[in-house]
């Protein structure tokens, strides 16, 4: 992705600035043991420290695991560390799908690993309720690298949820994540990313998933609140006939948050089918949504869905690529950057909503996360947050 | 009810109303015919107050207040309702809770209401979202009864129907014009039509509406200008045998 670094008006990490170095904190035995504030955070973020309907919880403060288990056996979730050393190195996953040297993040992640989530589910398990995991930085100029490999079986299903977020009172600090996605012949992975980050947090993800025969990924990110800079581009190789990616992402970019997030989808085999739908919404902050979908097989079909809108200015810069390199595939993009059309915000004032009302009304619709099909408890905490992120918008 | 006086409306910079004059009583239903380009959905649109639509001349009366610069959502208030022709998809916005919204603070069983029109599988639908020409008037049917307009600005209602949701058009929209009231003898059907009847302005082109709903009175708009004043009935009889042009004759 060439074109994505060093984008224009890009802020610039400097790692030296940030304290990688590990400082072990002791381990809770329960996620109640966090302060009522942390909590709150949390649940921002998608994460229950009550574990209701929960398969498993991974969290991760700082530099290091503070609480990590697996509420049934057919679910293994672990500290990264430790499923290295218990699993003689991963040598099937560890930096299989993620390239070591692809820049400076992945090298400085590669180096100096605090750990993240290793989670794998038994061959055939439905596990049912998400495992969540939390990424937590509490901690000015806190740098966190985190790799996180989930491994989904044959035929199993899985729902995770992350959140990554930073403590109130902390609006500094670096995340890197790596992250690697194996999804084995007929296992389905949802796989929902929520962003909460401190104002001044610069975020550096590196995300390749891989999917075999029949496989489906499933990925939903939405990130709402201010942010200094984030700059992600999760990658999804289709590799085995039949298999399915989707993206879903909502994006907000309040003034003074930059944010570079896009997709690719690379369909290698014949039946795969991908689709990337990003639903961005600029207050003043700078949004750049790239995504390209690469047809090699067929048949194969993708479609590529980006939306943007200018409510005050900002800039939305939309880049759309489709690539075919067979004859046969089919591929399609649509992408709209602008404004809330008039039409729309008449027709409700022609039904007793004044224009505010009307605005609102159809910037909710806009930001809808229905279509990613979350447990009730995390789409209510979405539409709460969305709904107070609209009192900043008008 | 609604009283328009000597009105002249810009749309792009053309004169597309040219000193409409017209008065609808409460409960009466009044039939507006024209040709395409005459004018008639810009007269509507005028009259709920959108953008585009610039009145150059002339006042908009209703329920006795001058609305000639009121925005549309005040007037929705004040007891206009429109059925749109074209209303456009709002993504992520249920038909559910837009019906909800258009009740405003009333209460209303949208499940019942969705049923009369045949909506129910639709309620959890994006409104207007992949909806068929016959589905669009159903919603907005729909929508109107959540909102129980007293005037009903009705563009168009057959138009990309079939005939058997005509049939269920027609009758919905008989509905609402009559208002909730079986009429009885304790009063007399005059007293009965102003207490309870809800007007209309109702624009057709093929006339098939007529079979379902009392209409009143009729014009025809033509180039801007009203003319041929005449009971629907007679008046449509007239179009289908010598077409427009003759209106031409009657405004000379």
């Amino acid at each position: 992705m060439p074109k994505l670094d060093n984008a224009a008006g890009e802020p610039r990490v400097d790692l030296g600035k940030y304290n990688f170095e590990r400082d072990e904190l002791p381990e809770l035995a329960d996620l109640k043991e966090l302060s009522a504030e942390d909590r709150s955070r949390l649940l921002m973020a998608g994460i229950d420290a009550g574990e209701l309907q929960r398969s498993g919880t991974y969290l991760h403060i700082n530099h290091s695991k503070a609480h990590c288990r697996s509420c049934r056996k057919d679910v293994e979730v672990m500290d990264t560390r430790e499923a290295l050393e218990k699993y003689d190195g991963l040598p099937e996953y560890y930096w299989q799908a993620v390239d070591k040297d692809k820049d400076e993040f992945t090298r400085a992640a590669a180096e100096n690993i605090h750990g993240g989530y290793f989670i794998r589910t038994k061959k055939g398990a439905r596990i049912k309720d998400p495992v969540q995991s939390c990424l937590f930085i509490k901690g000015e100029n806190i740098g966190q690298n985190v790799h996180n490999i989930v491994v989904v079986e044959e035929d199993s299903e899985l729902h995770i949820i992350t959140g990554c977020t930073t403590s109130a009172d902390i609006s500094s600090a670096m995340h890197l994540g790596i992250s690697e996605i194996y999804i084995k012949k007929g296992g389905k992975l949802t796989f929902t990313m929520v962003h909460n980050w401190g104002e001044e947090v610069m975020v550096r993800p590196r995300t390749v998933a891989l999917v075999e025969e029949n496989g489906v990924f499933a990925s939903n990110y939405i990130l709402l609140k201010k942010v200094r800079s984030v700059q992600s581009y999760p990658a999804v190789f289709l590799n085995g006939r039949g298999a399915v990616a989707r993206f879903n992402s909502i994006l907000v970019a309040p003034k003074g948050s930059h944010i570079n997030s896009g997709n690719k989808i690379v369909l290698n085999a014949p039946e795969t089918k991908g689709e990337i739908i990003s639903r961005t919404i600029t207050t003043g902050g700078t949004i750049i949504a790239p995504g390209i979908i690469e047809g090699n097989a067929v048949p194969a079909k993708g479609h590529l869905e980006c939306k943007g809108l200018i409510l005050s200015d900002g800039i939305i810069h939309a880049i759309p690529e489709l690539k075919g390199t067979i004859a046969g595939v089919e591929l399609s993009h649509e992408a709209a950057v602008g404004k809330i059309a008039q039409e729309e915000i008449e027709y409700l004032m022609a039904r007793g909503m004044d224009e505010d009302q009307a605005t609102s009304t159809i910037v909710r619709g806009f930001m809808n996360v229905d279509i990613m099909g979350l447990p009730d408890k995390l789409r209510k905490s979405i539409e709460k947050t969305i709904e107070e992120t609209e009192k900043d918008m008008f | 009810m609604l009283k328009i006086q000597d009105l002249h409306v810009k749309v792009g910079g053309i004169e597309v109303l040219k000193g409409i004059n017209l008065e609808i009583e409460q409960g009466e239903t009044f039939i507006l015919f024209g040709p395409n380009g005459s004018g008639k959905t810009s007269l509507l649109m005028t009259l709920m107050g959108f953008s585009g639509y610039e009145i150059i001349q002339g006042r908009i009366y209703f329920k006795d207040r001058d609305i000639t610069e009121t925005p549309t959502y005040e007037r929705a208030r004040m007891g206009i309702g429109m059925s749109f022709q074209r209303p456009p998809t709002i993504h992520g916005l249920k038909t559910r809770d837009m019906v909800r919204l258009c009740a405003g603070d009333r209460e209303v069983d949208v499940e019942e209401l969705a049923e009369k029109v045949n909506l129910t599988n639709f309620l959890d639908r994006d409104i207007n979202s992949g909806f068929s020409g016959g589905e669009i008037k159903r919603s907005e049917i729909l929508q109107l009864m959540a909102q129980n307009p007293s005037l009903v600005l009705f563009d168009e209602p057959e138009s990309g129907v079939d005939l058997e949701n005509m049939a269920l058009i027609g009758k919905t929209a008989r509905a609402i014009l009559d208002g909730p009231q079986e009429p009885d003898n304790s009063a007399s059907l005059k007293e009965l039509q102003s207490q309870y009847r809800t007007s209309g302005l109702i624009i057709t082109h093929t006339g098939y509406i007529l079979d379902y709903i009392n209409a009143d009175r009729g014009q025809v708009l033509y180039n801007g200008i009203l003319c041929c004043t005449a009971r629907p009935r007679d008046i449509l009889d007239h179009i289908s045998k010598f077409g427009y042009k003759e209106c031409v004759r009657c405004l000379n």
